[in-house]
């Protein structure tokens, strides 16, 4: 398999530093090869957009020619927020007059058609199932995820080009393959409220309450996430939700590239499990017993 | 309710929001879709139908002073749903854009937020969490909003106290220099 550039995103630094840690051990151990890419700059983000899409491409595209420079033609990122600025970037970019307005702003220009993928994408598609399942070395037999997308790990359609935008499946048969059960979750694409958190978190306590209470309704033990914002938004905001809405949620919230190490058997240290707000200690609890009783 | 004179409209508007979001807004038959599917029409206070229904009829004062425009996720729920394929979240992108050219701000601290993100990728390179938080809550005078999540995050070490800072800090600086001088 070639090479992929590794794209982690600022959130990768910081708020979500597991889901980073995770993704690399889980990466190695299923044996794809990311290579960091070099001097990568933030992506943008959700501010650079709403101020202009110009300023916005050219911040993505940075990266994108990085990447050529580095003689990568795949990117690939944990965040779907990074994902979606890389790819409008890159599908704006084929007009040659924005490629133009866009590459005015660069010091080094963008010339290629560099591809970018979320890192579920590939290994959605590029790994094949059976192989994940020959490594299962602790099934998550006995445990029920609700599985959340967030908004736009496939939307729009024609853009990100991956699962379904209604009904996304990639992490479902990602977490049934490791032997978990998966509750039907029905708000898989609902926002949670996105970075209104920080100007408005009267807004995301309501959105992503709503979430939360859907996953308790249907007995879910865990949440399992593909996204920085939204694994935030329904874990280190748990408590505040629980104060805004006089609730008692205590549902852990994990990167679905934690329960995958898990279930790969990598060391616990590599997983982060202690970055969560949430303590997720009954979920493995429930783990333990489930495996002792089989 | 709220009865527009529809001669009194600008129709440079409706030209201009157009040619910006490459977008043809007059197919917009006002079938609701885009506000039923978002998740922000509780916290509007016009809803995204409607913002299309105005731009339509030429209302650029409405419209640049929404609210709605400020509280707009970008979650594509509304451009994943428009039966005539109009990129929705766009329009609003667009709006959003003279909103802020024109000095319209009518939720001051979302744009705070988006200044306080945008400055710190221009001197680090990257986005610098703890220190876009501390340029946000003094500019905003918002001190308690986000207390409750500093210790949780602190305590587990996820918030760096420096700045991740990249050898191109100053590629990316240019950036937003040649951007302001070609503005």
């Amino acid at each position: 398999m070639a090479k992929i550039a590794y794209y982690p995103g600022c959130s990768g630094q910081s708020t979500s530093l597991e889901y980073d840690l995770s993704t690399r051990a889980v990466c190695r151990t299923l044996g794809l090869e990311l290579v960091d890419l070099e001097d990568w700059s933030c992506c943008g983000s959700t501010p650079a957009h709403t101020v202009n899409h110009v300023l916005s491409a050219a911040l993505s595209a940075r990266n994108l020619a990085l990447a050529e420079q580095q003689g990568m033609d795949m990117v690939t990122t944990p965040c779907p927020s990074c994902l979606s600025n890389l790819r409008t970037a890159a599908h704006k970019m084929e007009d040659a007059s924005f490629r133009e307005q866009a590459n005015a702003l660069l010091d080094t220009p963008c010339t290629k058609n560099v591809q970018t993928q979320s890192v579920l994408q590939i290994l959605s598609e590029q790994v094949d199932p059976e192989t994940i399942r020959a490594k299962v070395v602790k099934p998550l037999k006995g445990l029920k995820v609700a599985c959340y997308y967030g908004c736009i790990m496939s939307r729009p359609p024609e853009l990100m080009q991956f699962d379904h935008h209604e009904n996304p499946m990639a992490m479902d048969k990602l977490m049934e393959l490791l032997g978990a059960e998966v509750v039907p979750y029905p708000l898989k694409v609902e926002c949670c409220g996105a970075s209104y958190g920080v100007p408005r978190v009267d807004i995301v306590t309501k959105l992503s309450g709503k979430l939360l209470d859907a996953g308790r309704e249907l007995e879910a033990d865990a949440f399992v996430t593909a996204c920085p914002l939204c694994q935030m938004n329904l874990d280190m905001r748990q408590g505040q939700i629980n104060s805004a809405l006089k609730e008692n949620f205590r549902i852990p919230v994990f990167y679905y590239t934690q329960l995958l190490g898990y279930a790969l058997g990598i060391d616990d240290k590599e997983l982060g499990f202690k970055k969560l707000c949430v303590n997720p200690r009954p979920v493995f609890d429930k783990l333990k017993e489930a495996a002792q009783a089989s | 309710m709220n009865i527009i004179d529809l001669s009194e409209g600008d129709p440079g508007f409706l030209a201009e929001v157009e040619a910006r979001s490459e977008q043809k807004l007059n197919t917009c038959y006002q079938c609701g879709n885009c506000t039923a599917g978002c998740p922000y029409t509780f916290a509007y206070d016009i809803p995204v139908s409607r913002i299309m229904r105005l731009i339509q009829a030429g209302q650029r004062e409405t419209v640049l002073n929404s609210k709605s425009l400020w509280l707009c996720a970008s979650c594509q729920s509304c451009t994943t749903r428009c039966p005539n394929q109009i990129d929705v979240a766009r329009v609003m992108d667009v709006c959003r854009h003279m909103a802020r050219e024109n000095g319209c701000v009518s939720e001051r601290t979302s744009k705070l937020f988006v200044d306080a993100f945008l400055k710190s990728v221009e001197e680090h390179g990257r986005a610098f969490e703890l220190g876009l938080m501390a340029q946000y809550t003094l500019k905003s005078g918002r001190f308690f909003d986000n207390i409750a999540v500093g210790p949780p995050a602190l305590m587990r070490n996820k918030l760096s106290f420096k700045p991740h800072s990249i050898q191109g800090k100053d590629q990316v600086a240019r950036i937003f220099e040649r951007f302001r001088k070609g503005e």
